[in-house]
């Protein structure tokens, strides 16, 4: 029984990033209809910017919040520049594109710091937390964050009349244009924010998994594995899909024999598929109907 | 949620339309074309033989890519895994059960059309996005899948395998590479005349109607979910051939020569050689092979950069790629011949 607490609360925490990942991934999705394949390079990116900063003798939290504003505006900037003149192409344009953006990021961070493996800290240290065995306090300090960044989310789109336009912008874009929403920089919004999510992922699990240019392959899946469980048109979904998928990660990896670190991309594989084939809208998203 | 929110807008199509026309080359092209191939062996070294060898059954698997989504409009991130499984079986059967090379790239291809038809299945609820996705999952998932232990025992693991090359048949002195390159050139000549037939036959032009408007053609009465599922199969068995044929051309496969790099790079020919312009398949392979050779000569790991950075200019300049080049070049032959 203790065991299956133990992986529950890991998968918890674990969940947490993936979550984190989801919630980028589908805020991009919904502001633009297409996946971001390179959503997990960029948050590489922005981990190594702020493994860099605290190099240079900044503060973790400065570093974390400097890195928080430079992934928001670089997120803006990589939709202004490159792909708002896509907006009308076809799909296998804009899967080229975010294919084209995957490889520049990930080599371009190989080349500025290298492929070696390098530790990453953490702010919250990795005692156990609270005195108990079952997590340690970084794993407590992951929920915590997501737990904030989520809260701050909801009040941001339900409360504010900037979170109000994004939605409409991403609903109906015709009509929120006539009701003088600039739809077009809704999007490249949703696309700094989307970044910013994404680096806070990469941040948090930095200190597990260890920094290097391919760091975010195997999130990245579980992140699109978690959004599609969750529904790709629904950001709550995709915090829910996040945490089951990291339950079921670690439960799996404990009690199915066979099943150790080296099957985990192949489950993530399994689970896509899986829920596109027996319920393709996923737990919260809504069926999309189309016009002939 | 209102109604309008659940309609998705129109004109959202997958690919852009080719006219099947435009698909293939001219006869008098493709003479030309097939007499360079077939010359240019005899005056080159036997490593560039090998590159054109290489050059070759990698424009293969640019070719069936470009069938799938070319032709049936359907996306694939996962080539790089139906590659691998035809690199696996025909450097099992070669090594652990001295099949000869010739007999295996067939059961490379037959198995690897049914590992499409049946991946082609969950693929067929799946579309544009969805499908990239799921397939993307599958090329991510394969490395780990080969390096199963209790495939171990025939796959080598981790380590992969070394394949024997085989000697050139009837005592013809002819290099190992000189001989395997005009094997491969046989096979690709081959695949492409079934591949154009294909294409211009009954199946082909569902699979175009399939792509162009997919609830036309089910309203008249092209079984969509079969010639969904058939593009898929057909264009897995040909990349399983094309891998069967690198297993034999490198001498060695391993897990990770599987990635999904190589996925990406397939499709990357693809894109630079022009979506649904066959002949472009060995121009795109030339594009993959070529310029990380001369990137990782400026500085390693520059290759993806330059990568990403040609790709945005394809799509940005020439959108349809080699193919549009192609008829640009024609355009102003024509103009300068009527001057």
């Amino acid at each position: 029984m203790e065991l299956f607490t133990n992986q529950v609360l890991a998968g918890i925490a674990t969940g947490a990033i993936y979550a984190c990942m989801a919630l980028a991934v589908v805020m991009i999705y919904q502001a633009i209809d297409h996946l971001n394949f390179a959503q997990g390079e960029m948050a590489m990116f922005s981990t190594f910017i702020s493994w860099q900063l605290i190099q240079w003798g900044v503060p973790y939290w400065g570093a974390f919040i400097i890195t928080l504003a430079f992934s928001f505006v670089a997120g803006i900037a990589i939709e202004r520049i490159l792909f708002k003149p896509l907006a009308k192409a076809p799909v296998l344009t804009n899967v080229a594109g975010f294919i084209a953006l995957f490889a520049i990021i990930n080599s371009s961070a190989g080349l500025i710091w290298d492929f070696t493996i390098k530790q990453y800290p953490t702010p919250f240290g990795s005692a156990p937390f609270l005195g108990s065995q079952l997590i340690s306090t970084h794993q407590a300090g992951m929920i915590g964050v997501t737990v904030l960044l989520l809260l701050g989310l909801y009040f941001f789109f339900q409360y504010t009349r900037i979170g109000l336009a994004m939605r409409a912008a991403a609903s109906v874009p015709e009509s929120a244009r006539l009701v003088g929403i600039n739809t077009s920089w809704m999007i490249a919004l949703g696309w700094g924010m989307a970044t910013a999510i994404g680096s806070i992922a990469g941040m948090l699990i930095a200190p597990v998994v260890f920094l290097e240019p391919n760091m975010m392959g195997g999130v990245l899946i579980y992140g699109f594995a978690a959004a599609v469980l969750g529904g790709l048109t629904s950001p709550f979904g995709a915090v829910v899909g996040g945490f089951l998928v990291g339950i079921f990660e670690n439960l799996a990896g404990t009690y199915i024999p066979g099943v150790g670190n080296e099957l985990k991309l192949p489950i993530a594989l399994a689970l896509i598929i899986s829920v596109l084939v027996v319920k393709p809208a996923g737990l919260f998203g809504r069926h999309i109907v189309k016009r002939v | 949620m209102s109604a309008a929110e659940e309609v998705v807008a129109e004109g959202n199509e997958a690919v852009e339309a080719v006219p099947k026309r435009a698909m293939t080359l001219g006869t008098g092209t493709s003479l030309v074309v097939l007499l360079l191939l077939i010359a240019v062996p005899l005056f080159a070294k036997n490593f560039v033989i090998f590159q054109l060898t290489q050059l070759l059954y990698l424009g293969l698997a640019v070719l069936a890519l470009n069938i799938l989504t070319g032709g049936s409009g359907q996306f694939s991130l996962g080539q790089s895994a139906f590659y691998g499984i035809g690199a696996y079986v025909t450097a099992v059967m070669m090594e652990q059960f001295n099949v000869p090379y010739f007999l295996c790239l067939p059961v490379a291809g037959v198995l690897c059309f049914g590992a499409g038809f049946l991946f082609g299945q969950p693929a067929l609820r799946l579309s544009g996005v969805y499908l990239a996705l799921a397939t993307f999952a599958l090329a991510t998932a394969m490395p780990q899948l080969l390096k199963l232990n209790f495939l171990e025992h025939w796959t080598g693991g981790v380590q992969g395998l070394v394949v024997t090359k085989p000697d050139a048949p009837f005592g013809l002195k002819m290099s190992q590479d000189m001989w395997l390159y005009y094997f491969t050139l046989v096979v690709v000549l081959m695949i492409y005349v079934f591949s154009v037939n294909l294409l211009r036959s009954r199946s082909g032009r569902a699979f175009m109607a399939i792509r162009d408007n997919e609830i036309a053609a089910s309203a008249m009465g092209v079984n969509v979910a079969l010639y969904k599922t058939l593009a898929f199969g057909v264009s897995a068995g040909i990349t399983g051939v094309a891998g069967g044929l690198s297993a034999i051309a490198v001498q060695f496969v391993a897990p990770d020569s599987f990635t999904i790099t190589l996925a990406i790079q397939l499709f990357l020919g693809m894109v630079v050689g022009g979506v649904g312009w066959l002949p472009g398949s060995i121009i795109g392979a030339a594009f993959i092979i070529f310029v990380p050779n001369i990137a990782e000569g400026i500085s390693k790991g520059l290759s993806g950069a330059v990568f990403g950075v040609l790709l945005f200019l394809v799509i940005y300049l020439v959108p349809h790629g080699a193919r549009q080049v192609a008829i640009l070049g024609q355009q102003l032959a024509g103009r300068l011949r009527k001057n």
